[in-house]
Parts: structure tokens; C-alpha cells; sequence
């Protein structure tokens, strides 16, 4: 059972690059709004770069959920 | 994990080789004819002021249209009929996989990694066509001191050849995640008493509208990635 | 997410220890489905020929269709653009024709105005100058005849006079004088 236990944790920590898609997250989101708030004018213009930089931000994190999930089915 | 399993539809054999009809061969066919019939039945009637369904789907053209250009110039266009057919077969595969009780086809890696694979090994075998040796220039980017160079070229290297993986797993990775996301809190909605149900339950229409952008940012993202790598491929001005 | 993940735990969990009961990994039910290479093949097989298929429609059947659709509004919509702006210089052009002619008429109407004008005034000119050059015939014969008349009064007063002086010479000498006599000696009275 060590080697469940030890996969257990495995997957936990892989876990932890979530952490930093939050963080990316956050900032481009965060960055996105004070940009916008400072010249409103141009923010829709950059509502798709900011969509595609959700997506690759948020897929970093997921490829630390992918290692989490190999791990426990794998 | 039930959800990404592939149930044998149909035996085939070919050659030797397990050709049989899944569920997942079933998805692509039901995408194929979507695609096709949506398109052919939109432009059908060829007007000059659009329908609602032909303005649909010339949106869409005009917005792969747009990518291309943006990112290739006017003449990466010959390429356009290929980065569209990628663009739209992702989008309709992961949007259908939506629906409950669909399999998705992009959650499967090996269908991800072929899509990408593909994309790599074209933009390669361009990049080689079109520059010839030049095209390891790719891999030595100006204005960097010579002494640098030990360090970045192998970086370089290592970042050109990781770009099927990371191409395909983001895609992959994406589809899992949320598909067992949605399945962890219907879960969650089967197991509590009747009173509790609500909320995993409103959690999850809300998560699917969620999926649904990033059904749809992912299929975008794919395609911006093909253009890019292709651009590389063929201006190559790194 | 929390719970989330216990949920995968406790799957998991089960899962490992159903494995360690059967002591035994069949193939294909246990371990994530995307990793079971026994499906790659079939799945690349589909995948190849949909793919194939729908790039093969979409190249020759639908996107030209779309293309067409598109090229086609937009050469519908520069033309009309075309005519438009062609019917915009037409109708400038005949707005500037129509100010040119109106700008044409004043200033005839004001030419015309200036030569009856200036016609006119040279008429009056030339018919003052003709009664002024009557009126000064008139003068020059009227001072003439005044002239005439005088002379010929004052030459009828010599000869009254002449008549007078030798009436009273005869009267106080009793005899008769010729009137070329007494012309004689008054002429120098008379001044002349």
C-alpha cells in the first residue's frame, strides 16, 4: 500500500502547478482590467489576445491536473 | 473515468491492423456530416444578402480568413483551406463532446498528438522546402552575443521539438480536465441528499457554460498556434 | 477543487485496491483510456480518413462556394460604390454647369445694362450737341440780324441828320444845300 500512498501524494503535489495558473490567471486578467480602465477605447480590441492568453495560461496549469491524473489512473 | 472509455462499435480488420468502428470513429463521422451538410446547406442558396445560417458560416470563414492573413500574409491563403478544416473539425468535435452522454474525441491523446504531429511535421517539411538548410537559421536567433549561443540553441532546439507535445497536451489536457471536472460534481450531485443537490447541480450548468468558451478558445488556440508555427515555417522572421 | 480532488482520492483509492484484490492488470479496464494503446490505431485510422474527407470537402466543395459569395458582394458593393460616386461627379458637374450659366446671364444681363447704358447717354450726348449747335446758329443769326439792324439804324441817323442840318441851313441861309456838303461837314462831328 506504500506505493498507493506515495502515488497519493504524487498526485498532490502535481497538483500544485495550479498554483501557478492561478496566479498567471489573475495577472493577465488583472493587467487586462487596469489597461482597459486606462483607455477603454482600445479593450475590445484585445479581448481576444486576452482569451488566448487565458487559454495557454490556464493549459499550463492543466498539464500538472494531466500528471495528477496519470499518476492515480495510470 | 468511464466517459473516455471507447466502446467497439464494429469489428473491422484490415491488413492485421484493429480498424473497428468506436464510438469515438462514430463522433468524427457525426462531426464530418455536420460539418459538411452545415456547410454546403448554408451556402446553398448563394445569396447575395446572407441568411441567418449563411451568415454563420461566413463569419466563420472570414474570421479563419482573418487569422491567416494576420498571421501569414496574403499568400499563407493556400493554406487557408487546411488551417480551417482544422479549426472547425477541433470546434465541432469538443462542442458535441459537450453534450451529456457524448464522447469527445480531442480528450484522447493519440487524436490530439496526429492533429499536432501533422501540423509539426508540415510546417517542417515546409520551413525545409522553402528555406533549405536555411531554415536552421530558425534555431540561431540574431542579436543574441556569440557566447550565448551554447545555451540558446539547444533551447531553441528543445523548444522546436516540444512543440507537438505541448501543442496536442494542451488541447488533450483541456477537454480531460473539464469533462472530469463536470463528472467529479455530478458525482457530487448523486451522492448528496436531495436538499444538497442544488448546488453541485447549479455548479455545474454554470462549469458548462465555462466549458463551452474553452471548447471553443481551444479550438481557436490550436489554429493560432498552426498559424504561427507555419509562419515561422514560411517568412521565418525569428 | 478541494473536494474536487478528495472525490478523484477516493476513486482512486478504490480502484488501486480493486487491482491489489484481482493481483492482476487487465488491459483494458483499468488505468486512464487515453493511455490504452490497444485503441490508438483504430482511432488514428478514423481519424486520418475523416480528416482526409472533410479537408478534401471543404477545399473544393465549400470554402469556394464561400469565397465566391464573399467575392462576389464585395466586387457588387464597389461597383455600386463606383456608380455611386460617378452619379455624385455627374451631378457636381451639372451643378457647376448650372452656376457657370447663372454666373454667365448676370453678367451678360449686366453687359447689356452697361451698353444701353453707355448707348443711351452717347445719344443723349450727340442730340445736345446738335440742339446746342442749333441753338448757337440761332444766337450767331439772331446777333447778326441784331447787327444788321443797328447798322442800318445808325446809318438812317446820319441821314436824319443830314435831312435835319441841310432843312436848317436852307432855312437860315435861304439857299439850297447839297446833301454831300452837309455830309461833309458833319461828318467829322459825327465822329467819324
Amino acid at each position: 500500500m506504500e506505493l498507493a500512498a506515495a502515488k497519493m501524494i504524487g498526485a498532490g503535489l502535481a497538483c500544485s502547478a495550479l498554483i501557478g495558473a492561478g496566479v498567471g490567471i489573475g495577472n493577465i486578467f488583472g493587467n487586462y482590467l487596469s489597461g482597459a480602465m486606462r483607455n477603454p477605447s482600445a479593450a475590445p480590441g484585445q479581448f481576444t489576445n486576452l482569451l488566448i492568453g487565458f487559454a495557454l495560461a490556464e493549459a499550463t496549469g492543466l498539464f500538472g491536473l494531466l500528471i495528477a491524473l496519470i499518476i492515480l489512473y495510470g | 473515468m468511464e466517459q473516455f472509455e471507447i466502446r467497439k462499435l464494429w469489428d473491422l480488420n484490415f491488413l492485421g491492423h484493429d480498424i473497428s468502428f468506436t464510438n469515438s470513429s462514430l463522433m468524427m463521422i457525426v462531426a464530418l456530416v455536420l460539418i459538411s451538410g452545415f456547410m454546403i446547406y448554408a451556402m446553398s442558396a448563394r445569396s447575395l444578402v446572407p441568411t441567418r445560417i449563411q451568415s454563420l458560416a461566413e463569419i466563420v470563414y472570414e474570421y479563419v480568413a482573418g487569422m491567416v492573413k494576420e498571421n501569414l500574409g496574403e499568400e499563407g491563403m493556400k493554406f487557408f483551406p487546411w488551417v480551417f478544416t482544422i479549426f472547425i473539425f477541433i470546434l465541432v468535435l469538443n462542442v458535441i463532446g459537450l453534450i451529456p452522454g457524448n464522447f469527445t474525441v480531442t480528450s484522447h491523446i493519440i487524436v490530439t498528438f496526429a492533429l499536432a504531429a501533422m501540423v509539426w511535421l508540415t510546417a517542417t517539411f515546409i520551413g525545409f522546402w522553402k528555406h533549405g538548410f536555411g531554415y536552421l537559421k530558425l534555431f540561431v536567433p540574431s542579436g543574441v552575443p556569440f557566447w550565448l549561443m551554447p545555451v540558446i540553441v539547444p533551447i531553441e532546439l528543445i523548444s522546436y521539438f516540444i512543440r507537438p507535445i505541448s501543442h496536442s497536451v494542451r488541447l488533450f489536457a483541456n477537454m480531460m480536465a473539464g469533462h472530469t471536472m463536470l463528472k467529479v460534481f455530478a458525482g457530487f450531485a448523486v451522492m448528496l441528499p436531495w436538499w444538497g443537490k442544488i448546488a453541485p447541480a447549479g455548479f455545474m450548468v454554470a462549469f458548462t457554460g465555462l466549458e463551452l468558451l474553452v471548447a471553443f478558445l481551444q479550438a481557436l488556440i490550436f489554429t493560432v498556434l498552426t498559424c504561427i508555427y507555419l509562419n515561422d515555417a514560411v517568412n521565418m522572421h525569428h | 477543487m478541494f473536494a474536487g480532488t478528495t472525490m478523484l482520492l477516493a476513486a482512486a483509492a478504490e480502484a488501486a485496491e480493486k487491482v491489489a484484490e484481482s493481483g492482476a492488470l487487465p488491459p483494458e479496464s483499468v488505468g486512464l483510456p487515453q493511455l490504452n494503446t490497444h485503441h490508438f490505431a483504430p482511432q488514428l485510422f478514423w481519424l486520418v480518413l475523416t480528416f482526409v474527407t472533410l479537408l478534401f470537402v471543404m477545399w473544393k466543395i465549400a470554402l469556394p462556394r464561400v469565397a465566391d459569395v464573399l467575392e462576389e458582394r464585395r466586387d457588387r458593393i464597389k461597383r455600386d460604390l463606383d456608380a455611386a460616386s460617378r452619379l455624385k461627379g455627374d451631378t457636381d458637374k451639372a451643378l457647376a454647369d448650372y452656376e457657370k450659366a447663372l454666373a454667365d446671364a448676370r453678367s451678360n444681363a449686366s453687359g447689356i445694362a452697361k451698353d444701353t447704358r453707355e448707348k443711351l447717354a452717347a445719344e443723349t450726348e450727340t442730340e445736345r450737341h446738335r440742339v446746342d449747335d442749333q441753338i448757337a446758329a440761332k444766337l450767331r443769326e439772331a446777333d447778326k440780324r441784331i447787327a444788321a439792324t443797328k447798322s442800318k439804324a445808325t446809318s438812317a441817323i446820319g441821314d436824319i441828320a443830314t435831312d435835319t442840318a441841310r432843312a436848317v441851313v436852307e432855312k437860315l441861309i435861304g439857299q439850297n444845300v447839297s446833301s454831300d456838303d452837309v455830309k461833309k461837314v458833319l461828318r467829322p462831328v459825327a465822329g467819324e
